[in-house]
């Protein structure tokens, strides 16, 4: 005897599939951390755009008189050597900091996703050529080949944007042929191919969006690195190098020597760049969690 | 064994040709004019470009100019700084062994820090402790090297007064320079020197190592957790094994793994982090140098420091994957 459609229904409700990326957004929603993240990133992108309604004084407005003064009233994170006040630069500074580092990483991941389907969907002499040329770039540590390239291009943001990428993409790459490699014999890969689907179309349609999860994880938590990154080179004297540009990395350049008088001028900036890489290292740790269940802190 | 080092370090050939390719191009096609205009700056006049052109052979076709650099790199000759006309070899033995202390001190902050956390945080996993623990390695990871250098400055150099933030060593105990260590240095000279030498030590170790401490942390506590879950560590605590004997003898030997090539890997990015580091702490070593030549224009010296810090860099990843190989018998490099 076979149970009736009802009892069935009793014992188990059937829900619709809501796919991996309406699963992976509810796990996302239920992480409170990762939420805490989303929520310091709306805040510092909110603070970028309404800058010019919430900041009291433009960025270079200021009088040389008021230079150096506490945080007060008038000046909630006092004023700089210039007598610029330090809030309102810190606001218009998020503009240029996210802006920087994210569009970085995009040039990063934009690049890093050519090279890696390339490779991982051409094989053969092509990858090993390109894969030798990633090889090279990773050669070089860390910041080290962000510095080099400022320093042959010149200064300005697109310049940052292009180093910092550049610096970024061969680790996207790498990650992606690795996943694309991985799924070349995957079943569905294999039934598309017998099916006579072109190598293009294989690679487009069915392994790419396969081998994004991984790459998107790893944008966001790299977006924090390259805040810090993009921080670390106008620290060094190569950010935008237009002295007028709030920079929360170059405004900390001029405040070594004011340690003693005036630490305000540490704290804010340091604490702006902190945050905002705080923001988006825990939404990329919650979008790990959220798009790979099986995988824990 | 031999074989794969013999592999990795044929692999590292066409890796440092592909770079010497991009370096030597990055003098060459430097914007604005050619190589001599770029070195001299505003000081360029015709003659003196022809003269620097000249003597650097910035003349000759491109494809001479670089054999001939491709030779003399080979012979060890890694050319001179513009600046002070000192070869770049004998300025970088000069300050090498600053940066080789300064990544020591933060390798042990890290390790020393970073592993016991790490452990303690996976013993009472999902605890107020381990929260505790979490929140101190996205600290961490997110804090940059010059933010966390400046915050402790302010407080233990200037506002307390417990340590100096400047330099190696007092240059008021006027220490002679024999090894270029500033430890063995102080040592040498006797008098509890060494005492000073380590507390200029502390601050810019804290800073380069507050990345790798956090790395460290995390790597640890996953790992020791992941193990923790094994059949054999089971088996262990059911034939009533001590909690101190299943933690060392089952637990730690096979947790170290992951936590050594993490501790292996940290140790090439300190040196990129050194740059920022010695910059914030004025330490006279490699990083703070590459800093001030890209600042003088001094593009041969830049040129010369990114390769060192390749080769190092390659050769640092290469121990890390051999002394892995070492350390666990189930690994076996073909």
């Amino acid at each position: 005897m076979t149970a009736s459609p009802v009892a069935v229904q009793a014992g188990a409700t059937e829900r619709a599939s809501r796919g991996l990326w309406g699963d992976a957004f509810r796990r996302l929603m239920r992480n409170g951390p990762a939420l805490v993240g989303l929520g310091l990133i709306v805040f510092f992108v909110s603070c970028a755009i309404l800058a010019p309604v919430i900041a009291p004084y433009g960025p270079n407005t200021g009088s040389l008189s008021n230079f150096l003064q506490g945080p007060s009233p008038s000046h909630i994170m006092g004023t700089d050597k210039q007598g610029l006040d330090e809030f309102s630069r810190v606001l218009y500074g998020a503009q240029i900091s996210l802006t920087v580092g994210v569009v970085a990483v995009l040039f990063g991941l934009i690049g890093g996703t050519i090279v890696g389907a390339i490779a991982g969907g051409a094989g053969g002499l092509l990858d090993s050529v390109l894969m030798r040329i990633t090889d090279v770039l990773l050669a070089v540590p860390g910041i080290l080949l962000a510095i080099g390239i400022v320093a042959w291009l010149g200064h300005g943001e697109i310049q940052i944007m292009l180093a910092v990428g550049i610096s970024y993409s061969p680790i996207f790459a790498r990650l992606l042929r690795g996943s694309l490699l991985a799924l070349r014999e995957s079943d569905y890969v294999i039934a598309a191919r017998s099916m006579g689907a072109s190598p293009r179309r294989i690679l487009i349609r069915h392994m790419l969006p396969n081998a994004l999860t991984p790459l998107i994880v790893q944008a966001t938590l790299a977006a924090a690195t390259a805040i810090i990154d993009v921080a670390g080179l106008g620290f060094l004297g190569l950010g935008p190098g237009d002295p007028r540009v709030a920079e929360w990395g170059e405004m900390l350049t001029d405040s070594r020597g004011f340690l003693q008088n005036a630490p305000w001028l540490i704290f804010f900036p340091g604490l702006a760049i902190v945050v905002s890489a705080i923001g988006f290292n825990l939404l990329g740790d919650g979008l790990r969690e959220a798009l790979d269940p099986r995988l824990k802190r | 064994m031999l074989r794969f080092i013999v592999r990795r370090l044929l692999g590292a050939i066409p890796v440092l040709l592909g770079l010497s390719v991009i370096l030597f191009l990055f003098l060459r096609l430097l914007p604005g004019g050619g190589p001599a205009e770029a070195i001299l700056g505003q000081h360029a006049t015709p003659e003196l470009v022809a003269q620097i052109s000249h003597t650097q052979g910035f003349d000759q076709p491109l494809y001479v100019q670089y054999f001939d650099y491709i030779g003399r790199l080979l012979q060890g000759d890694f050319g001179s700084s513009f600046i002070d006309g000192r070869s770049v070899v004998d300025s970088f033995l000069v300050r090498f062994p600053g940066t080789v202390e300064l990544t020591i001190g933060a390798l042990i902050f890290a390790v020393g820090i970073g592993i016991p956390l790490g452990r303690l945080a996976a013993r009472h996993p999902n605890s107020w402790l381990d929260g505790i623990v979490t929140v101190i390695s996205l600290f961490g990871i997110s804090i940059p090297v010059f933010v966390l250098g400046y915050t402790m400055a302010f407080v233990f150099s200037v506002q307390l007064h417990w340590l100096p933030d400047v330099g190696q060593l007092d240059p008021r105990l006027d220490i002679p320079a024999v090894t270029h260590f500033s430890v063995v240095d102080a040592i040498l000279a006797g008098d509890w020197h060494v005492v000073d030498a380590l507390s200029h030590l502390v601050l810019p170790s804290i800073a380069l190592g507050s990345i790798p401490l956090a790395v460290i942390t995390r790597i640890t506590r996953a790992s020791v957790i992941d193990v923790s879950n094994e059949d054999y560590v089971r088996t262990a605590r059911a034939k009533g094994l001590t909690d101190r004997r299943v933690n060392s003898r089952h637990i730690m030997r096979n947790a170290w793994l992951p936590v050594t090539t993490v501790i292996g890997l940290q140790t090439g990015q300190l040196l990129a982090g050194a740059v920022l580091t010695e910059t914030v702490f004025t330490w006279n070593g490699v990083g703070s140098w590459v800093v001030t030549s890209i600042q003088n224009h001094d593009y041969v010296v830049v040129q010369s420091l990114i390769l060192i810090f390749a080769v190092i860099f390659l050769t640092v990843n290469l121990i890390v994957d051999v002394g892995y190989a070492f350390l666990n018998p189930r690994i076996r490099y073909s």
